[in-house]
């Protein structure tokens, strides 16, 4: 629907304007599960979260133990976005992630 | 009023503007038909109010006043040229020198007395003004225009639409956004933030359309444009901010004579309801963050228990007194300027001392509450406010105490033995690890203790708002100043 605001017949009072950022609802799929693990390798990625670093360690050793390969992240501080670069490198070594949010 | 938004320019030659109900334009019709035959160039003329004013000349219909509000006319009658599509002179009223120069023409209005003053242009009316300052508006808008269907509500469609914290908002139209772009002479298109989470962003008139939302008055609006720009800088951290599962949201703190220039409270129950600015100025923010940045409950902002200042916390500080300064004042903007201030703080609560009556015992009450926030236990790594009131400002002040003085002597009250806040210590688990037994620490990081004042003439209570993690690992409170 056009809205003409000079058009004194437009019912006026029936537009509201948008006070979102009018982003698309970007209907984003996740990626596909992998069908097997074999020969994955699976990040560990541990925020800076209190004792996040113990389960990461359990799991690894879990991990390891089964043959898979595994590699260890680290953001510097739980509580601001991974910085681009660590993303990238998560993204470009690892199949799958395991994030440890703990406390 | 309709047709283009900017008209074509006139046609180059002579351009008269009249109206029929001024005296002064019935005066110089003649010279009008005169100019028309004797001129080169031709004579193209406007009426503002009647288009077979003059009688018997060709005349382009102005009264929808595109033409003149082009122009920007004060004045009619008005003359001018055209050369190329461009204005080269303008003269205004009758004044048959002027008139005789700018034409090239001469004898001009012979019988008329040499000089008449003009009347005023129909587009200095003020309702006429203030018209086609809303049309102009409404065309300048760019946020998407979101149609009701005929049934529905328009309350009820904001609260489905998503845009509301839980309470009702004001229906944003176009109307009352361009009423609220009033309020700042900044550009509707101007960005003002990059909003998270999202990292939209913002500009002047999304964020005056959630100033709609939020309740606000056009004058509010600059005081929610300096809050939101000191809400999205990178030290305050409102990504972090909305995500921990902590209590924390923004306080906004405004100083200075904006304040009480748009009404807003610092005395009685400053820091609850009651006052309208501090109300939607603070909502406002929060909105912002909401709709434009996609920081929502439940989805980003992930607080266990939340509080009730998430859905707004602001207020003034009272004005400053002698060794007082205000908190944007001590955070680097001039004295006597106007400025917000943006802290991530969690709920209100009360200190009371109500038989101290000199500052030592007084500051020994401050630094034993202040000292329990966030736990007992917890040092350094969360900031916290100190809002005094005015008859626990008085103690200070009397004794002739600075707030400089007072934050120094509450730093030597607040320095904390590592043995009592190792993990164990006190039966409590909680706490730092055992690597601090015997190391003396601040409850605060330097600076990490904002002291503001507010409240009520009565009462010896003042306030504590405690904060989040402090600094790189979490927020700093970010100062901005408020331009109209």
């Amino acid at each position: 629907m056009t809205y003409d605001p000079t058009d004194p017949s437009d019912p006026r009072g029936r537009i509201l304007l948008d006070p979102t950022a009018e982003l698309a609802a970007a209907v984003r799929s996740p990626a596909a599960r992998p069908a097997t693990l074999d020969g994955a390798t699976i990040g560990l990625l541990d925020i800076s979260k209190a004792r996040g670093d113990v389960f990461l360690d359990r799991i690894g050793e879990r991990l390891t133990e089964r043959g898979w390969h595994v590699e260890r992240f680290r953001k510097p501080t739980f509580t601001r976005p991974a910085p681009i670069d660590l993303r990238r490198e998560i993204t470009e070594k690892c199949d799958v992630v395991i994030e440890a949010l703990a406390d | 009023m309709s047709g283009e938004p900017s008209p074509a320019p006139p046609p180059d030659g002579l351009v008269a503007v009249v109206k029929r109900s001024c005296p002064t334009s019935v005066l110089v019709v003649p010279v009008l038909a005169d100019l028309a035959e004797r001129a080169p160039g031709g004579l193209t003329v406007y009426s503002q109010d009647d288009p077979s004013f003059p009688d018997g000349m060709a005349v382009v219909d102005d009264t929808g006043l595109e033409t003149s509000f082009a122009l920007d006319l004060e004045t009619v009658p008005t003359l001018l040229r055209f050369e190329g599509g461009a204005e080269t002179a303008r003269v205004v009223g009758w004044n048959r020198e002027q008139w005789e120069g700018l034409t090239g023409v001469t004898g001009l209005g012979e019988g008329l007395p040499a000089w008449r003053p003009g009347c005023g242009s129909r587009t200095r009316d003020p309702a006429v003004a203030a018209a086609h300052a809303t049309e102009v508006g409404l065309r300048s808008l760019v946020s998407r225009r979101v149609p009701l269907g005929a049934e529905e509500d328009d309350a009820e469609a904001a609260y489905e639409r998503g845009w509301s914290d839980g309470l009702p908002v004001v229906p944003p139209t176009p109307e009352r956004v361009v009423r609220m772009l009033a309020g700042t002479g900044r550009d509707p298109s101007e960005v003002v933030a990059v909003v998270p989470p999202d990292l939209v962003e913002c500009t002047v008139e999304k964020v005056a359309v959630n100033a709609v939302l939020a309740g606000c008055r056009p004058e509010h609006l600059p005081v929610v444009l300096a809050a939101v720009e000191a809400a999205c800088a990178e030290p305050f951290n409102m990504h972090g901010l909305l995500a921990t599962t902590w209590f924390a949201g923004p306080v906004v703190v405004v100083g200075g004579p904006v304040a009480r220039a748009v009404g807003m409270n610092h005395g009685i129950n400053a820091l609850g309801p009651g006052n309208r600015a501090n109300a939607t100025i603070g909502r406002a923010v929060q909105l912002v963050v909401r709709n434009v940045g996609g920081g929502r409950p439940g989805e980003i902002d992930r607080a266990t228990l939340g509080q009730p200042g998430k859905y707004t916390a602001c207020f003034a500080e009272d004005d400053p007194l002698d060794g007082w300064p205000l908190l944007h004042e001590e955070r680097g903007l001039p004295a006597g300027s106007s400025g917000v201030t943006v802290f991530a703080g969690e709920a209100p609560r009360g200190v009371l001392d109500q038989l101290s009556r000199d500052p030592a015992s007084l500051a020994r009450s401050f630094a034993a509450c202040l000292r329990t926030t966030t736990h007992p236990k917890m040092v350094v790594a969360f900031d916290a406010m100190l809002v005094v009131s005015p008859e626990h400002t008085r103690v200070f002040v009397e004794a002739g105490w600075s707030k400089q003085r007072l934050a120094d002597e509450l730093a030597g009250l607040l320095q904390v033995d590592g043995d009592d806040v190792i993990r164990g210590a006190g039966g409590i688990a909680e706490g730092l690890d055992e690597g601090f037994a015997g190391v003396t620490l601040p409850k605060f990081r330097p600076g990490g203790l904002l002291i503001t004042r507010a409240g009520g003439r009565a009462g010896l209570f003042s306030a504590i708002i405690g904060g989040w993690a402090s600094g790189a690992l979490g927020s700093d409170p970010v100062t901005r100043e408020v331009n109209p």
